[in-house]
């Protein structure tokens, strides 16, 4: 890699390369997967597969506001508009299969795992129905234990195996497992250093700019299994680590004044509305849920552990998991407050926020608030709502923060 | 009043009054209860433990304690659940079972430790991959520890046998049950779409021996009936219940008659057999591998809309009628794909959104009129 060259550079490139490279794979008759964002990724990447993420491509049509045209046709369809606006973009997508945001080709076959919400089987069955192609499934039983069950983990790992099967069906292909093991080591170093680097905002101040999570997820989503992609984050680490080394924030006009986590997914189409906010305010955005979401580790030859770690994810785990998670969290990022997303699209993630809230605050007495959105949808948020409650956030803030200090 | 009568009031009340109706069960059959949730728990196991199951299926409670838990666009079922739970209305239950099969369901399971701590919870989890090997090997082994779970509760260890004779028992209700839902269209002025709901309805809150014995009966007699003629509009009807009395009574008001239905609270409960062979425990996971045509259950072939283009064939129904839950992501994924194919096929549907507890039935008891009034 050329040093000159920045990681967030690189990382423009790559994104927009992968999904150039996906539609000419397409066009010169290769196969092309749709997959869900902590797929296990190692089977298609040893079989030379190009995957495009629905989930990644609607949020960029999310972003550069052209979502609506596709939720349109999805409702027109007969999909409710309280259904997750991620699978309705992508719908309505696959009807009108045209975007000035950016395309992706359409799938031959479609691969599923249901370790992030029970949505994705529903919306990747429509799929399969309409256009007539093969589903994969991976089902992760939800875990409400506290950790995977061993009988959780011995259905997952046969249906890696079931699943090569289809894949060998599919493409016609033997399945190489000397590859497969390759992959396997690739993509959980890519993991083991997305944490390294994601980890780094830990410094005082933090040396990410706010939403810079939000884009590195794209490559750590789509390039997981890939050298490319384990590479832009050894070089984004090096380039955190020297800003710490020579004691630089997040910004360059301006102090990091807050310190703050965002539970959820970002609200696309008002990106730059939602994090202007913040950074007027001094209020730095330096970790979310999401590292740890796709810090899939395990050693490469074994399933076994690998079936853990797929359904070791914080959205597949338990309550208790969810909010001991954040609370270390709060404790290793030494957290002023936390940012609660109450992201209309998905329910698995709504219905145990305003508990895990609370059993947060109980224990770390951080700063904190819920705001109403929608992570696709631009109708769900309310700029006047949002405002308000970051408003709360810092007065809440301010608030601990004297008391530390009259305490001292 | 008559026997017919008789029996038809009794059921009704049961099923009007379930807290009452439970209590008058345990007492009959000295067991001690176990709530189910939604869909497909393992009853047969619950019952060959001594233990009496019971359905819990929302109900018609204000909300107010669940706020704390659940935002307002959760489906009013488990909104109703949590709320009758925390206001203390399952206490006399010994164990609720919660299978996570929605998104929704797996966030009640994790809120239900926390909000209502009184109520023993037995989570569950059911295979997506239902009918591969490792599906029903899986299932398998959720079963077995409910099983020690119920055996706990029950105070007893449940035999290969006791399982055998409840599945057994479990078969003939559900056999009793397709013979009563397909005599419907026969009898469609005693059996009219309220009353043939709350018939349904009250095996959950009955001892299912005693239950499917009152149903035997009941068709007994209406056998001895002259058969009623049928002059309104014969429909099958589809989602997750049909609830509640101000929409039930728009159906009859119309003279709508449910000839089939592919509810999950109604049908979906018995309309599968379990498979002859294989141990007791395989021979309820298989029964989970064919059942079919459920929005809760994977299936990439989408069988949904041909099981009620089927239903409405078989039955010669006029048309469909889908009672949608709203907030139901499971069920509100199904729709588009099978309104298609009703389209193609040129069946009638009348879409209805439904909470279980509505504020107005106007605005729907218009829309089943005029749905009526199109189909004559
Ligand atoms: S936003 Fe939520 S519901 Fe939608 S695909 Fe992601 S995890 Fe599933
Ligand atoms: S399947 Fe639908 S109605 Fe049932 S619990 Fe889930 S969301 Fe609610």
């Amino acid at each position: 890699m050329d040093k000159n060259i920045s990681s967030k550079q690189i990382l423009n490139d790559m994104i927009s390369r992968h999904y150039k490279e996906a539609l000419e794979a397409k066009k010169s008759g290769e196969r092309v997967a749709w997959a869900t964002s902590i797929v296990p990724q190692e089977l298609l990447e040893t079989m030379d597969i190009k995957v495009v993420y629905p989930e990644n491509h609607a949020a960029v049509l999310g972003a550069r506001k052209d979502a609506p045209a596709f939720l349109r046709n999805a409702e027109n369809n007969g999909y409710s508009n309280d259904l997750c606006s991620y699978a309705r973009v992508n719908i309505g997508y696959a009807n009108l299969k045209e975007s000035a945001a950016g395309n992706i080709p359409m799938p031959d076959f479609i691969f599923c795992c249901n370790n992030i919400c029970n949505t994705v089987i529903k919306w990747y069955e429509n799929l399969a129905r309409e256009m007539r192609i093969p589903m994969i499934l991976i089902d992760t039983p939800f875990n409400h234990t506290f950790d995977v069950p061993g009988h959780s983990v011995k259905y997952i790992r046969e249906q890696f195996n079931h699943a090569i099967g289809q894949l060998e069906q599919i493409t016609g292909k033997k399945f190489d497992h000397d590859r497969f093991k390759e992959v396997m080591k690739i993509s959980a170093e890519t993991a083991r250093w997305w944490k390294k680097a994601t980890a780094l905002a830990a410094a005082q101040p933090s040396p990410f700019n706010g939403f810079d999570l939000f884009n590195y997820m794209a490559v750590i989503v789509c390039m997981r299994g890939k050298q490319e992609g384990l590479d832009l984050f050894k070089l984004w680490a090096e380039e955190l680590q020297g800003k710490i080394d020579r004691g630089e924030g997040p910004w360059k006009d301006q102090p990091e004044k807050y310190r703050v986590m965002w539970d959820g997914i970002a609200c696309w189409p008002h990106l730059a509305d939602t994090s202007k906010i913040l950074r007027k305010n001094g209020i730095n955005l330096i970790t979310s849920t999401y590292p740890d979401s796709w810090t899939i580790v395990y050693d490469s030859d074994d399933l076994d552990a690998m079936a853990r770690a797929y359904s070791s994810n914080y959205a597949n785990r338990n309550l208790a998991y969810g909010a001991g998670n954040i609370v270390q969290i709060v404790k290793d990022f030494s957290l002023d407050g936390i940012i609660y997303h109450s992201n209309r699209s998905c329910k698995l993630m709504d219905f145990r926020q305003y508990e895990v809230q609370r059993q947060v605050q109980e224990q770390t007495g951080v700063a904190s608030v819920i705001f109403d959105g929608d992570q696709t949808d631009p109708g769900a948020f309310s700029l006047a709502q949002y405002e308000t409650r970051i408003q709360a956030l810092m007065e809440m803030m301010e608030q601990r923060r004297n008391e530390r200090l009259s305490r001292r | 009043m008559n026997r017919i009568e008789k029996i038809i009031s009794a059921l009704e009340e049961t099923a009007n009054h379930p807290a009452k109706a439970v209590k008058a069960s345990m007492k009959e059959t000295g067991k001690k209860a176990v709530g189910c949730f939604p869909y497909y728990t393992p009853d047969e196991i619950i019952y060959a433990a001594g233990l009496l199951p019971v359905g819990l299926w929302g109900g018609q409670t204000d909300i107010k304690l669940a706020d704390k838990y659940l935002q307002s666009f959760c489906c009013s079922i488990m909104r109703i659940n949590v709320e009758q739970g925390m206001k203390g209305m399952y206490d006399f239950l010994s164990a609720v079972i919660i299978p996570a099969y929605c998104d929704t369901l797996k966030c009640i399971c994790d809120n239900w430790h926390v909000a209502v701590p009184q109520t023993y919870l037995i989570p569950m989890v059911y295979p997506q991959h239902r009918k591969i090997a490792a599906g029903v090997a899986y299932l398998i082994d959720e079963y077995k520890r409910v099983q020690k779970e119920l055996e706990t509760i029950a105070g007893k260890k449940i035999t290969e046998k006791d399982l055998e004779d409840s599945i057994a028992l479990y078969e003939d209700y559900r056999e009793t049950m397709r013979h009563f839902t397909a005599i419907v269209s026969r009898y469609s002025k005693t059996l009219n779409a309220k009353t043939r709901h709350l018939i349904i309805k009250a095996a959950y809150f009955m001892d299912k021996r005693l239950y499917a014995i009152k149903i035997k009966e009941l068709m007994e007699e209406l056998k001895r009936l002259p058969e009623e003629k049928l002059d309104g509009i014969k429909v099958v009807v589809t989602g997750i219940l049909a609830e509640t009395d101000a929409l039930l009574d728009a159906f009859v008001q119309n003279k709508i008659v449910f000839v089939a239905d592919d509810l999950a609270h109604e049908s979906r409960q018995f309309r599968t057999s379990v498979r002859s062979e294989g141990t007791a425990l395989e021979r309820l996971a298989y029964r989970i591998a064919d059942h079919d045509g459920c929005s809760l259950l994977y299936d990439e072939e989408k069988k949904h809309g041909q099981l009620l283009i089927d239903l409405v064939r078989e039955n010669h129904a006029d048309g469909v009628v889908v009672c949608m839950m709203k907030f139901c992501n499971p069920e509100e994924f199904d729709y588009p794909i099978y309104k298609k194919e009703l389209e193609v096929a040129g069946i009638p549907m009348l879409y209805l959104e439904i909470e279980q507890k509505m504020d107005s039935a106007e605005q729907i008891r218009t829309r089943i009129q005029s749905f009526a009034e199109m189909i004559k």
